[in-house]
């Protein structure tokens, strides 16, 4: 096997496939970072209304898919050592391992959304907090659930793309494309996958832990 | 160093760290520490992310350019939301007409 044509070599090659993996997710921190910043703004704002929207967010299932999400990262660590040292098996067996705790979150996250939205708390038309839909605390609440939503569901969607490319991923390592010359394919997935659970340790304190003492 | 193959102890120690600061960061939530719970959870995150980027994602055995190219984007990041915050904490806000 030789690499692309364009490089010397194969560490060359990696080196250059991992250099535009990092750039990609730099624009990614910029995606983010809008609402990062947005969050910090309203909330430095609204404070006791951020508070008691997120006193509404289950902490323990949150807590749990905290755990889930890190499982799967180091399911995925895994999966790409062993594209490191060859063994075409056991990558397929952690990218499955990996898909099923990213489905597990995904599950948990759609228990939580349809939770919030039985509570009328989607932001919208339906929108009402502690029976009412016209106090100052309904309006700075339905501001946070807009954030909650729009930060969690964002991240959700980049979770279902990884998983299809998971898929597509366990299906070229069952063809035997990942050698341990050129696995970059895998790695970059990788980077892609902790990225987005960095994302969620974030969105997980700044969302679920809200003044929750007292 | 960049075909670093990392031993699984390593992985697995810091799944362990992961896990005991994501335990750690929702029972302090409860204790009140005053101003300093938002301090706190902001900063276990922060470790928890390092821990992640590191040994996860290889940046302490990666080429130098890949956590430079990464920094300059959390550098980024942090003028965004240092000078959004100057603005809106030292103004006061306007009402919205009609409301």
């Amino acid at each position: 096997m030789e690499p692309e044509h364009h490089f010397d070599s194969f560490a060359q090659q990696r080196d250059s496939a991992n250099l535009g993996m990092w750039l990609f997710l730099v624009t990614e921190v910029l995606f983010f970072g809008g609402l990062f910043t947005g969050y910090t703004v309203y909330r430095s704002r609204f404070p006791h209304a951020f508070a008691a929207g997120s006193h509404d967010l289950e902490i323990v299932l949150g807590t749990i898919n905290t755990a889930v999400l890190i499982c799967s990262s180091l399911t995925m660590a895994l999966a790409v050592r062993s594209a490191q040292i060859g063994k075409k098996r056991l990558i397929q067996l952690f990218i499955v391992l990996t898909m099923i705790l990213g489905l597990a979150f995904l599950g948990i996250k759609g228990y939580e959304y349809h939770h919030a939205w039985s509570e009328h708390h989607l932001p919208g038309a339906g929108y009402s907090f502690d029976g009412s839909t016209t106090s100052n605390l309904a309006h700075h609440t339905e501001l946070f659930f807009w954030f909650y939503f729009g930060m969690t569901g964002l991240h959700a969607f980049h979770m279902v793309v990884g998983e299809c490319v998971l898929l597509f991923v366990f299906i070229m390592a069952g063809r035997g494309k990942y050698t341990p010359e050129n696995y970059n394919f895998v790695e970059g997935m990788g980077l892609y996958w902790h990225f987005v659970d960095i994302i969620w340790i974030f969105l997980f304190p700044l969302l679920y832990l809200i003044h929750r003492h007292g | 160093m960049s075909d670093h193959v990392v031993p699984v102890r390593i992985y697995v120690g810091i799944f362990f760290a992961l896990i005991v600061l994501t335990v750690a960061t929702a029972l302090i939530a409860y204790v009140d520490l005053g101003v300093f719970n938002n301090v706190v959870a902001i900063g276990i995150a922060i470790v928890k992310a390092s821990l992640v980027a590191l040994f996860f994602m290889h940046l302490r055995y990666s080429a130098r350019m890949n956590p430079l190219v990464f920094g300059a984007g959390l550098f980024w990041l942090c003028i965004f939301i240092a000078l959004t915050l100057a603005d809106i904490l030292t103004r006061g806000w306007l009402g919205i007409p009609g409301k």
